[in-house]
C-alpha cells in the first residue's frame, strides 16, 4: 500500500464521505418523520388511510432501494416532474427507511399496556397529550435498538446511491479505480470512510441501550 | 333532588352480542359513599369504566353534575378531569417518578404551576405515608404503596367524585389494610365516592349504601348494615354465603 498515494486521495475520499453523511441524515430525518406518521395512522388504526399506509409499507419493504432509486430518477422527469440527483438519493431512503421506521416505532406503541392509555385519559389528558407525555417516551425506549440498526441500515444503503452518479464515498472509490488502478489504496480507504461513519454510530447506540435497560424500561 | 352529583339512567352496555349492563339506574349524592358488590362479571368493574367513557354504551345516560358524560364529545377530557379514578393494575406511568406521576395531569392538563403542584403532591403524600418515596420510580414500590401513589395523583386533579375499580383485588394480603385505611380516610374528610370492592367488612365499614349487582341488574340496594344482616333477595343471601364457613369440627362432631 502507498501512503502517498492514500494521501493524495484523502480530500477526495473526505468531500464523497460529507456527501454520504449529508444526504444520509436528511433521508434518515425524513425517514423518521413519514415513520412516525405512518405509525401513528397503524396505532389509531385511522379508516382507508390504515390501508394505503399498509400498502406503501409492503412496497417498500419488498423492492430493493436501487429499484426505487430508478423509478424516482428516470420515472419523476416522465411526469414532468424535475429532479437532481440529490433530492433523489434523499427522497429514495426516505421512502425505503420510512417503512423500517414505521415498523419500529409500531412495535414500541403496541408494547405500551393499554392501561396506560386509560389512566392518563381518566386524568383528563387528550388524546395529543396522552401520546406525548405517556405513551412515546415509554414506546421510544423499546423502540430504540431497531431504531439504531435502522440508522445504519440506510447508512449502508446510501453506497447505492453511486448508480445515479452521486459522488458518494462508492462513486469516488470506483472512479479512482477505473482511473489509476490504485485498487488496494482505493479499497482500503473506502472501507476506513465507512467505519468511520458508521462506527461511532453504532457504539452510542449500545450506550443508550445499556442506559435504558438500566432504567428498568421494557420490563 | 339538586344534591345528586352522578346521575345514571337506564344504562345499557352491551358487547360482542352479550348483555352486560341491563338498564342501570343509579344516582350518587354529593358527600355520599356508595359500594358495588357482586358476583364476578356481574358487571360491576364495566359500570365505573362506562362512568369515565372508556366504554362505549348501547343506550342510557350518565350525568356529572347535569353534564352529559359522553365519548368524543369535546367536554370529555374536562369532565374526566372532575372524575377520579384508580384502577386494579398498577397503573402508574414507569417512566415517571413518584412525584412527576402526580403532577403530570396538574400541570399539564390544568396549567397549573408546577412549584404549586409539587407542594400540594407532598403534603397528600405525607397524608398516605409516603413522602419519602417521592423520586422514586414505580418499579421500586409495592403494590399497596403503588396503589397509595394513584390515588393520589387522582386526588391532585381536584376530583368531585372517586371512582375506586377493586384497587386491593391485586394485592397480597398483607398490603391491603394500608390502602383501605387511606380510603376510609377519604371517606371521614367527606369525599364523595363510588367504590366496587370484594372486600365485605371494608364495603360495610365505609358504605353510606350498598348496592349489590347481578347479571347486569341492581338486584339489592339497601344501607349496609340492612344489607348484610337482612339480605331481602334470595340472590344476595347466596352471594353474601359465599363469604361464610361454617366450622367443619363442631358440625360433624370429628373433634375428640
Amino acid at each position: 500500500m502507498d501512503g502517498e498515494v492514500i494521501m493524495s486521495y484523502l480530500p477526495l475520499y473526505g468531500e464523497a464521505a460529507l456527501l454520504t453523511v449529508k444526504l444520509g441524515v436528511i433521508g434518515i430525518v425524513f425517514a423518521i418523520i413519514v415513520g412516525l406518521f405512518c405509525s401513528m395512522i397503524q396505532y389509531y388504526k385511522v379508516p382507508v388511510v390504515r390501508r394505503i399506509v399498509s400498502v406503501y409499507i409492503e412496497i417498500s419493504r419488498n423492492t430493493p432501494l436501487l429499484v426505487q432509486l430508478f423509478f424516482i430518477f428516470y420515472g419523476l422527469p416522465r411526469l414532468g416532474i424535475p429532479t437532481d440527483a440529490e433530492t433523489c438519493g434523499i427522497a429514495g431512503l426516505a421512502f425505503l427507511g420510512g417503512s423500517y421506521m414505521a415498523e419500529a416505532f409500531r412495535s414500541g406503541l403496541e408494547s405500551v399496556d393499554k392501561i396506560q392509555t386509560e389512566s392518563a385519559y381518566s386524568l383528563g389528558m387528550n388524546r395529543l397529550q396522552t401520546m406525548r407525555y405517556v405513551i412515546l417516551p415509554q414506546a421510544m425506549s423499546v423502540s430504540i435498538p431497531a431504531f439504531v440498526a435502522n440508522v445504519i441500515f440506510l447508512l449502508k444503503e446510501t453506497s447505492v446511491f453511486s448508480a445515479i452518479s452521486l459522488m458518494d464515498l462508492m462513486f469516488t472509490a470506483k472512479d479512482l479505480m477505473g482511473m489509476d488502478h490504485n485498487t488496494v489504496e482505493c479499497l482500503f480507504l473506502l472501507v476506513s470512510f465507512y467505519l468511520l461513519i458508521l462506527l461511532p454510530i453504532s457504539i452510542v447506540g449500545t450506550v443508550v441501550e445499556r442506559r435504558m435497560r438500566r432504567a428498568g424500561f421494557g420490563n | 333532588m339538586s344534591d345528586e352529583l352522578l346521575k345514571i339512567d337506564n344504562l345499557v352496555k352491551s358487547f360482542d352480542g352479550n348483555t352486560i349492563l341491563d338498564g342501570v339506574s343509579l344516582s350518587v349524592k354529593k358527600s355520599e359513599v356508595v359500594v358495588i358488590i357482586g358476583p364476578s362479571g356481574c358487571g360491576k368493574s364495566t359500570l365505573l369504566r362506562c362512568i369515565n367513557a372508556l366504554e362505549p354504551i348501547q343506550s342510557g345516560s350518565i350525568t356529572l353534575d347535569g353534564e352529559v358524560i359522553e365519548r368524543n364529545s369535546k367536554t370529555l377530557p374536562a369532565l374526566r378531569q372532575r372524575i377520579g379514578m384508580v384502577f386494579q393494575s398498577y397503573d402508574l406511568f414507569p417512566h415517571l417518578s413518584v412525584l412527576d406521576n402526580i403532577v403530570l395531569a396538574p400541570c399539564k392538563v390544568q396549567k397549573r404551576n408546577r412549584d404549586e403542584a409539587k407542594q400540594e403532591a407532598m403534603a397528600l403524600l405525607e397524608r398516605v405515608g409516603l413522602s419519602e418515596k417521592a423520586k422514586s420510580y414505580p418499579r421500586e414500590l409495592s403494590g399497596g404503596q403503588k396503589q397509595r401513589v394513584a390515588i393520589v395523583r387522582a386526588l391532585c386533579m381536584h376530583p368531585e367524585i372517586l371512582l375506586f375499580d377493586e384497587v386491593t383485588a391485586a394485592l397480597d394480603p398483607e398490603m391491603v389494610r394500608e390502602v383501605l385505611d387511606v380510603m376510609l380516610d377519604l371517606a371521614k374528610q367527606g369525599r364523595t365516592m363510588l367504590i366496587v370492592t370484594h372486600e365485605m367488612q371494608f364495603a360495610r365499614a365505609i358504605a353510606d349504601r350498598i348496592i349489590f349487582l347481578d347479571n347486569g341488574k341492581i338486584v339489592e340496594e339497601a344501607k349496609p348494615d340492612e344489607f348484610f344482616d337482612n339480605p331481602k333477595t334470595e340472590r344476595a343471601k347466596q352471594f353474601l354465603n359465599m363469604f361464610e364457613f361454617d366450622s367443619v369440627k363442631a358440625r360433624d362432631g370429628l373433634d375428640k
